[in-house]
C-alpha cells in the first residue's frame, strides 16, 4: 500500500474511533435517543475490507454501521446530523444511527434486522450479474447473524447462482450478551462456508493491514469465481448498545483485547516499519479531532426536520 | 368486570416485575412452563424483565437461544405440541414478522386441523410501541396480525396488575396466545397485590365510569385516555375508559354496552389506524350500538407511516391526551 493510503487509511480509523467516543458522549447527555452500537474496537475490519473495495463496490452492513459509513466515505457531519434525528442527516432524520445509508458512496445502509440484509446483499449482486458489471457487493455482518436462517439461504443461494458477493463476518465474539460458543454449533465461523462448498479465510480483524490483504485477495476470486467468506476476528471494547451492563463477559478478558488495540497496532507498524514519523501520526489524529468537533456543531446547528414532511418518502411520487 | 386496578394502600411494583412474578408463580406450580428466548437467561432481556429467573429455575428452564427466531419458535411450537407449556420472549414485536410462519400457519391451525386430537399450550410474549427513538424496524405496534388469524388469542395488558392476572390466565390456557407489552410501560409502578389472582380472557375492564363519552382504549393508550378524561373532567364532560384486555377473544357486550350509555364512542389504539384493531372495535360499537348513538365511531391509531427516528417527527405519529381531548371535544359538539 503507498504511503498516502497507509496514512489515510490511519487517519480514518482515528477519525472514526472519535467519532464514536462523541457519539457516546452525546448519548448520555440524553441528545441522542434510542440504540447506539459503538464500532469502538472493530476499526480495522471495517476500513481494512472497505479500502480494498473499487468505487463501484457496493457496501451493506447491519445496525453497527457508523464506522463502515464513514470508511465508504460519509462526512461525520452528516453522521451526527443523522445521529441528531436532524434534516441534513444522511437520511434526513428518518433512519437514525442503525440506518445510514448514502448510494451515491455505493453504502447501502445499515439494517436492524439480524441476518435480514444478508439476501438483500445477494440480490444486489444477483442484479450486478444480471446487468454484465463486474462490480461486487460487500456484505458485513455479526457473528450472531450465522445462526439465522437468512444467512444460510443467502450463502447457499450465493453459491448455487456463483453471485459476486463477499461475505464478511465481523465475528466480535457475542451476539448481544451471548457468546458464540453458546449459540453457534461451530465458533469458527468460516467453517460454516464449507458446506455450500464456498472457498473462506479467517483473519485477525485487530490488523488493518492483514485484513487489507485477505480482503483484496478474497475479491478477486469474487469477481472471478462467485462468493467466499471472510471471518474477521475482532472484538468490541463498549457494551452491546448503550447501556449494556456486560454482566456476561470478563474484565480480564476486556483488558487482554484491549492490548490488541487495532488502531495501537497499526500505529506502531507504521512508526517501526513503514517509516512513518510520530509528528505525521499526531498530526493526523489532531485533525480527525478537529473534523469532528466541526461536525458535531454542523449537526446541532441543523433544523428538526418539518412536521409536514412526516409523510414525505412513505411512496414514490 | 371491574377489577381493582388501582389500591391507594396496596403493594406498588414494576410492570416489569409483575411480569416476573406471573412467570415465577406459574413456573413453580407447573413443572412444564419453560421460557425461552434471545438473551433472557444471562442478560435478562434488554429491559431486564426477567432477572432472577435463570438462578431460581436454572438453564433447562430459561433457555437462552441464538438469534434464530423462526427456529426457536419452531421448537417452542413442536415441544407445545407433545404438552410442554413454552413462553416464548419475542425480544422486540417487530420480530413477530420472523416467526409469523410458526405463530400463524402452525400454532394457530394444529388444534383445529387435528380434529381437536392435538393442542398448542403457548404463550408468546412481545412488545409494542412507539416513542423510543428506535426507528422504523424497532417500533412497531403489530398486534393486529395476530388478532387476524383464527386459533390465536391476544392479550393486551395496560395494567400492572393486569400484566400479571392476565400472563397467568395464558400461561394456563390450552391455545396459542400472544402477549404485547408496551415498551414504555415497563418502568411503571402500579398495584400487584400479594395474594394470588388471575384475569380470565374476554373480559373488558372499566377503568374510568361516565356518562358523556366512551373511551375505549388498548395498552398504553389506557393511559393516554385516562389523561384525556381527566382534562374533559375539567371542561365538565364525563369520560368512560373502557379497557378490552383481550382482542381475542373480544368483550363485544361491555363495549356496546358502555357507547349505547354515553351515545359517544372514540377508539384509540397505539396500532397503524387503517385496517387496524380500532376499526375492529369501532365497527362492533357501531354495529351494536347503532341506535343508540349521537356521533359517528372515531378512532385515533399510531399514523400510517413507518415509524420515524427523529424525534421531533416521531413524537407526531402516536395518539396523545390532547389530541383525544380535541376528538371528544369535537364529538361532543364543544369546539
Ligand atoms: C431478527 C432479530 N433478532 C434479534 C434482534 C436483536 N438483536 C439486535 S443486535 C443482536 C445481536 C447481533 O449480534 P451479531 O450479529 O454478532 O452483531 P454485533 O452486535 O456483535 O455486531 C440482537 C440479538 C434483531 N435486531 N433482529
Ligand atoms: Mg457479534
Amino acid at each position: 500500500m503507498e504511503k498516502e493510503k497507509l496514512q489515510s487509511l490511519y487517519y480514518e480509523m482515528v477519525l472514526v474511533r472519535r467519532l464514536e467516543e462523541k457519539s457516546a458522549n452525546l448519548y448520555q447527555q440524553g441528545r441522542i435517543g434510542g440504540f447506539l452500537h459503538l464500532y469502538i474496537g472493530q476499526e480495522a475490519v471495517g476500513s481494512g475490507v472497505i479500502a480494498a473495495r473499487q468505487a463501484k463496490d457496493r457496501v451493506i452492513t447491519a445496525y453497527r454501521d457508523h464506522g463502515v459509513a464513514i470508511s465508504c466515505g460519509m462526512e461525520p457531519k452528516v453522521v451526527f446530523a443523522e445521529l441528531l434525528g436532524k434534516e441534513t442527516g444522511c437520511s434526513k432524520g428518518r433512519g437514525g444511527s442503525m440506518h445510514l445509508a448514502d448510494v451515491k458512496l455505493n453504502f447501502w445502509g445499515g439494517h436492524a434486522i439480524v441476518g435480514a440484509h444478508l439476501p438483500l446483499a445477494a440480490g444486489m449482486a444477483l442484479a450486478d450479474k444480471y446487468r454484465g458489471s463486474d462490480a461486487a457487493t460487500l456484505c458485513m455482518f455479526g457473528d450472531g447473524a450465522t445462526n439465522i436462517g437468512y444467512f444460510h439461504e443467502a450463502l447457499n443461494l450465493s453459491m448455487v447462482w456463483k453471485l459476486p458477493v463477499l461475505w464478511v463476518c465481523e465475528n466480535n465474539q457475542y451476539g448481544m450478551g451471548t457468546s458464540v460458543e453458546r449459540a453457534s454449533a461451530v465458533s469458527e465461523i468460516r467453517q460454516k462456508a464449507s458446506c455450500y462448498g464456498m472457498p473462506s479465510e479467517r483473519v485477525d480483524g485487530m490488523d488493518v493491514l492483514q485484513v487489507y490483504n485477505a480482503t483484496q485477495k478474497a475479491l478477486e476470486h469474487v469477481r472471478k469465481e462467485g462468493p467466499f467468506l471472510l471471518e474477521a476476528l475482532t472484538y468490541r471494547y463498549r457494551g452491546h448498545s448503550m447501556g449494556d451492563p456486560e454482566r456476561y463477559r470478563a474484565i480480564d478478558e476486556i483488558e487482554k483485547w484491549r492490548k490488541d488495540d487495532p488502531i495501537g497496532i497499526f500505529r506502531e507498524k507504521l512508526l517501526a516499519d513503514l517509516g512513518f514519523s510520530e509528528l505525521t501520526l499526531d498530526e493526523e489524529e489532531l485533525r480527525a479531532e478537529n473534523v469532528i468537533e466541526e461536525a458535531v456543531q454542523f449537526a446541532e446547528a441543523s433544523p428538526d426536520p418539518a412536521s409536514e414532511t412526516l409523510f414525505d418518502y412513505l411512496y414514490v411520487e | 368486570m371491574s377489577t381493582p386496578s388501582r389500591n391507594p394502600n396496596g403493594r406498588e411494583i414494576r410492570f416489569s416485575q409483575a411480569i416476573n412474578e406471573a412467570l415465577a408463580e406459574e413456573m413453580r406450580r407447573d413443572p412444564t412452563v419453560f421460557i425461552i428466548g434471545e438473551d433472557i437467561a444471562e442478560a435478562g432481556t434488554p429491559f431486564k424483565i426477567l432477572k432472577g429467573l435463570v438462578e431460581e429455575f436454572g438453564t433447562d428452564r430459561v433457555i437462552d437461544t441464538p438469534i434464530s427466531e423462526p427456529g426457536f419458535c419452531g421448537i417452542a411450537v413442536g415441544a407445545a405440541m407433545t404438552g410442554m407449556r413454552p413462553v416464548v420472549d419475542i425480544m422486540f414485536g417487530d420480530f413477530l414478522t420472523l416467526a409469523l410462519d410458526q405463530i400463524a400457519n402452525q400454532a394457530a391451525k394444529v388444534h383445529y386441523m387435528s380434529g381437536g386430537k392435538l393442542k398448542v399450550p403457548i404463550v408468546f410474549r412481545t412488545n409494542m410501541g412507539a416513542t423510543r427513538r428506535s426507528a422504523a424496524q424497532h417500533s412497531q405496534s403489530l398486534h393486529a396480525w395476530p388478532s387476524h388469524i383464527p386459533g390465536l388469542k391476544v392479550a393486551m395488558p395496560s395494567t400492572n396488575y393486569d400484566a400479571k392476572g392476565l400472563l397467568k390466565t395464558a400461561i394456563r390456557d390450552d391455545n396459542p396466545i400472544v402477549i404485547f407489552e408496551d415498551k414504555m410501560m415497563y418502568q411503571a409502578m402500579g398495584y400487584v397485590p400479594e395474594e394470588e389472582y388471575t384475569i380470565p380472557f374476554g373480559v373488558a375492564d372499566i377503568k374510568r365510569v361516565g356518562e358523556d363519552i366512551t373511551l375505549v382504549a388498548t395498552s398504553s393508550m389506557v393511559q393516554v385516555a385516562l389523561q384525556a378524561a381527566e382534562m374533559l373532567a375539567e371542561i365538565g364532560l364525563s369520560a368512560e375508559v373502557v379497557d378490552p384486555r383481550t382482542m381475542v377473544p373480544l368483550d363485544r357486550e361491555t363495549l356496546i354496552q358502555s357507547a349505547k350509555k354515553t351515545s359517544r364512542a372514540i377508539v384509540i389504539d397505539e396500532g397503524h389506524q387503517s385496517y387496524g384493531v380500532s376499526a375492529e372495535l369501532a365497527s362492533v360499537i357501531a354495529d351494536g350500538a347503532f341506535y343508540y348513538l349521537d356521533a359517528p365511531v372515531k378512532r385515533m391509531g399510531a399514523m400510517d407511516v413507518p415509524v420515524p427516528f427523529s424525534p421531533a417527527l416521531e413524537d407526531i405519529t402516536v395518539p396523545t391526551p390532547e389530541k383525544v381531548l380535541e376528538m371528544a371535544k369535537a364529538l361532543c359538539g364543544r369546539v
